[in-house]
């Protein structure tokens, strides 16, 4: 996930499509169903609706993770490369979350 | 689908699945890795050390595989592309309370309902939005 084009190529479904990406996520999901099980109690109840913040939210991260190929765990890890584009694009995702702070005070946080 | 690698794929999965289960087990916390930047800058600051700690331990990660696999990767697009991608992923992630991490392993994990829809969201927006840039930039 730390490669962008792996991340893009499994976003093209209309292209050249790998689905790497849902083996990543399977495998993770296959690991955390039955291993949160003996701490649920540890999982601090929050929100339990779909509203809007969530809906737009994560509509407003998919289009920024389709066109930069990072989401924010790998994007930290891929700092590694010491390269620009990934040095501005976690720079940038600081500032995006002190916009959505602004914009939404008493928003979901964190 | 020659580029698919089911191997380090599912490998790698069931890494992320671990450290998710340990954070969880031994520090009550869910490894929502947007959640966890987010609430770095907080204020009034509160509980920043794990938080330092557990990012401390994704860019070590990225240095060791360096170190074992040379040759790091590199993006497609330009660099006011990226920062325009970064400010929505921040912006989204803040917003919708939530990543591929926190929604996505996680929140799957415990069965939310507010994680299943956020998914589905954001990999539909993530397919338009490569949809577009790929066939028409």
């Amino acid at each position: 996930m730390a490669n962008p084009k792996k991340v893009l190529d499994f976003l093209d479904i209309t292209g050249n499509w790998d689905p790497s990406l849902l083996l990543v996520m399977g495998g993770a999901v296959a690991v955390t169903l039955p291993g949160f099980l003996p701490f649920k109690n540890k999982i601090s109840a929050g929100k339990t609706k779909v509203d809007w913040p969530l809906l737009a939210g994560a509509a407003i991260f998919g289009i920024g993770w389709g066109i930069g190929g990072y989401c924010p765990g790998p994007a930290l890890t891929a700092l590694s490369n010491l390269s620009a584009d990934v040095l501005v694009f976690v720079a940038a995702m600081v500032g995006g979350g002190f916009l959505a702070k602004i914009a939404a005070p008493a928003g979901p946080g964190a | 689908m020659n580029n698919f690698t089911p191997l380090s794929a599912l490998a790698g999965g069931v890494l992320i699945g671990l450290a998710s289960v340990w954070l969880l087990a031994a520090n009550g916390r869910i490894a929502g890795i947007s959640g966890i930047v987010h609430g770095l800058f907080a204020q009034p600051p509160g509980d920043r050390t794990w938080r330092v700690a557990f990012l401390a331990g994704l860019l070590v990660a990225g240095f060791l595989w360096l170190a074992f696999f040379p040759g790091g990767t590199s993006s497609e697009r330009n660099l006011a592309a990226m920062a325009f991608a970064g400010l929505l992923v921040g912006f989204g992630t803040r917003m919708g309370g939530g990543c591929t991490s926190g929604h996505g392993v996680c929140g799957l994990g415990r069965l939310s309902l507010r994680s299943l829809v956020a998914v589905i969201v954001f990999m539909a927006a993530g397919m338009l939005a490569v949809f577009i840039t790929r066939n028409f930039f």
